[in-house]
């Protein structure tokens, strides 16, 4: 069947809820949150309007509630998706482990919001990088686009290895901001993804199973060892997925670090998410100007990029990683994961550390012209000013 | 050993084990006793979703299950939650659920998992109305953590955080009454049931099958290790629960209450009866001992008043 993409004007979440009902999803469990609530308001509309076959809708009391309802019914066979937010992320940390730890493929869409006190809706990544050691994968979004093929790709990266999924938006920017995207006939999503076929069942009435038993200290050390295994397969798998999706679609995904203009690029903005989107746009006005940067999307954060990055690092002066998140006691996470990795290699830029858009704040094209002057400075005079770089601070 | 067909139609209570021997259980254990008829009644079709408690250790470690049917271990907190995900699943699937020829999705939860820490994904589960039987084994303490305090411990109990002293013991609340919460959320059938009653454990467990939407059922079962009791009274005990009317058997089905042989039979027997053969109980004094009967009394009157006027 030729590919001809169906283009619709929706929202993030929308584009978010599209993705799961042409994944055929089986089970929503999901609990309202903001600004995650458009996700599962669409998908509850599908199905009163009869516009999906087959797919139960759980309206469950917590967010707690939704990740343990999903894991029930992926452990029970079914395809099973929710979204959340936030507060709602860190109410359900506990069942990502065991959702991992069970190896389903669940595929949770995440809107990233900023962790409260103070209260905040607004964008901010610590979120799902609080999230990081759950064994869950991670995709970050940088447009509504990318929400949808995000979890579609998601579903079939998970399903592969067998360990969840989270598909990252930013809150507002994406989740409420509409925009055109292509989405994909019935039939061809199909063909990509088909009918899951799960690790091991629960309605194998012969042959019984036993999920999730006590793990003596004689074995529970290779069940964590499988898991590793699992996410050093999804890098492959990732790849692989990313570059066929791409062939039926026209969207490549093969890369888990998207490179813009990095050829010969004196040094290169990092970061994830929508705020690159902005990046990609002031590296077309900064290249004008005479500054030769370019832009390093991460689109995966679990498994983490450690090669395409020791890739990258090999041929720039510098980085500028730019952190919409913040681990206290130490540095933004993203700077942290990318310097342990770079450090056990010959590949040493200069890296740097610009913590930006905290809950919400405004993040723009002239920000980043800034942050490349100051770069530049850094690199001429061959040391860092500071390490760690609170851009925004009211001073 | 077989049983021979003509033995097999006069037995009340299915021959066929499921519940296989060699499990971890202490001796005495009412918990694994109700396992094995739950068993019993529903065969190996069932999916069962036990989360962390003592049945967490009596089915067994990796790679081992004392159970023959489908087991998913959960977190404490997420039995109701984890049901209802297993029910949506295989209706979207296309499976028949419940009723006599379908998959029966079984939460199996001890007394903390289900009044403490599972009430929220209990209560959730219940109100949304999914086909599967939540069974709450109540054996009055946590017990798995070594004997600490539950919502449902009674007044009076010694357990290791409400320990005994020269002062006083430290457990002054009564018994939180689950299946009053559970009726609260008007579901189709709900019941209490006994380890020393399995003829109408079974009959109940049947009854929930055969009842369209969720099923509660409060089985009260012994544990010579948190109670401080002979692992060979553990019937006993059980038995004068229900006489001395400290658990009586009942059931609710759609609006209606009744009450179940014997609870009824005579007036109930003191609950010194049912006391003194439990060392966790040696606190007491006589006003303790009189402040519980007289809660265990007026609970009773109310359940007869209810059966009376809604039966």
């Amino acid at each position: 069947m030729e590919y001809k993409p169906i283009r619709k004007v929706v929202s993030g979440n929308y584009a978010a809820a599209y993705a799961a009902k042409h994944a055929r999803v089986e089970v929503v469990a999901a609990y309202p949150i903001t600004p995650q609530t458009s996700i599962i308001e669409k998908i509850a509309e599908f199905i009163a309007n009869g516009e999906v076959e087959n797919l139960q809708y759980v309206a469950v009391e917590s967010e707690h509630s939704a990740m343990a309802a999903c894991i029930g019914a992926s452990a029970a066979g079914a395809r099973a998706f929710t979204a959340t937010s936030a507060q709602g992320l860190a109410l359900m940390h506990e069942m990502l482990h065991w959702a991992s730890g069970a190896r389903l493929p669940i595929v949770m869409v995440d809107v990233n919001r900023a962790m409260a006190p103070p209260w905040s809706v607004w964008d901010d990544q610590t979120d799902s990088l609080a999230q990081r050691d759950t064994g869950w994968m991670q995709f970050y979004a940088e447009n509504n686009q990318e929400v949808y093929d995000g979890v579609l790709m998601a579903f079939k990266v998970a399903e592969t290895v067998n360990l969840p999924a989270m598909v990252v938006e930013s809150a507002f920017i994406l989740s409420h901001t509409y925009d055109i995207v292509e989405m994909i006939p019935q039939e061809l999503v199909d063909e990509f993804l088909p009918p899951r076929k799960p690790l091991y069942t629960l309605t194998d009435f012969d042959n019984p199973v036993s999920v999730g038993a006590l793990g003596t200290p004689a074995d529970y050390y290779e069940f964590r060892y499988k898991i590793e295994k699992a996410m050093e397969k999804a890098r492959k798998v990732i790849k692989e997925v990313g570059k066929e999706f791409g062939e039926m679609f026209g969207r490549d995904y093969s890369q888990m670090i998207e490179l813009y203009r990095t050829d010969d690029a004196d040094f290169v903005f990092m970061g994830m998410g929508s705020l690159m989107g902005t990046v990609k746009q002031a590296v077309d006005i900064l290249r004008e100007e005479g500054y030769k940067v370019g832009a390093a999307k991460v689109r995966w954060f679990r498994p983490f990029p450690k090669d395409e990055l020791y890739e990258l690092a090999k041929n720039v002066e510098g980085i500028a990683v730019l952190d919409r998140n913040f681990s206290f006691g130490q540095e933004g996470i993203l700077f942290n994961e990318a310097k342990g990795v770079l450090y056990n290699t010959d590949a040493r830029p200069i890296i740097k550390n610009y913590i930006v858009g905290l809950g919400g704040r405004d993040f723009t094209v002239s920000d980043v012209k800034k942050i490349a002057e100051n770069m530049k400075a850094v690199i001429e005079k061959g040391e860092l000013d500071v390490e760690v770089d609170w851009y925004h601070l009211k001073r | 050993m077989e049983i021979p067909e003509n033995v097999k139609k006069r037995l009340s209570i299915p021959a066929e084990e499921h519940f296989y021997a060699g499990h971890t259980a202490c001796q005495g254990c009412g918990a694994s006793l109700g396992l094995r008829y739950v068993l019993k009644a529903y065969g190996k079709k069932t999916i069962f979703a036990i989360p962390a408690c003592c049945s967490t250790i009596i089915a067994g470690p990796w790679p081992y299950s004392a159970l023959d049917a489908n087991l998913f271990h959960t977190a404490f907190e997420t039995t109701g939650a984890v049901i209802s995900g297993i029910e949506a699943a295989l209706k979207a699937k296309g499976y028949k659920v419940k009723g006599e020829d379908g998959i029966m999705v079984v939460g199996w939860a001890g007394d903390g998992g289900t009044a403490d820490i599972g009430l929220q994904a209990l209560s959730g589960f219940l109100e949304r109305g999914h086909d599967a039987v939540y069974i709450m084994y109540d054996n009055e303490a946590y017990m798995n953590t070594g004997i600490q305090r539950s919502g449902s411990t009674p007044y009076g109990a010694w357990t290791t955080n409400t320990p005994g002293g020269k002062e006083h013991f430290l457990e002054k609340r009564h018994k939180k009454k689950v299946i009053d919460i559970v009726i609260a959320h008007e579901i189709p059938y709900a019941a209490t049931a006994s380890v020393a009653y399995p003829e109408d454990f079974i009959r109940k467990l049947k009854k929930a099958q055969k009842t369209p939407g969720p099923s509660f059922i409060q089985l009260f079962a012994p544990c010579p290790t948190g109670w401080r009791s002979p692992t060979d009274k553990s019937i006993e005990l059980a038995r004068l629960a229900v006489q001395t009317a400290y658990f009586p058997l009942f059931e609710y089905e759609n609006g209606k209450y009744k009450i179940n042989m014997p609870s009824t039979k005579k007036d109930p027997k003191p609950i010194e009866e049912f006391l003194k053969l439990q060392g966790r109980f040696k606190y007491m004094t006589k006003e303790d001992i009189d402040i519980l009967q007289q809660w265990v009394l007026h609970e009773w009157e109310k359940l007869k008043k209810l059966a009376e006027i809604f039966g």
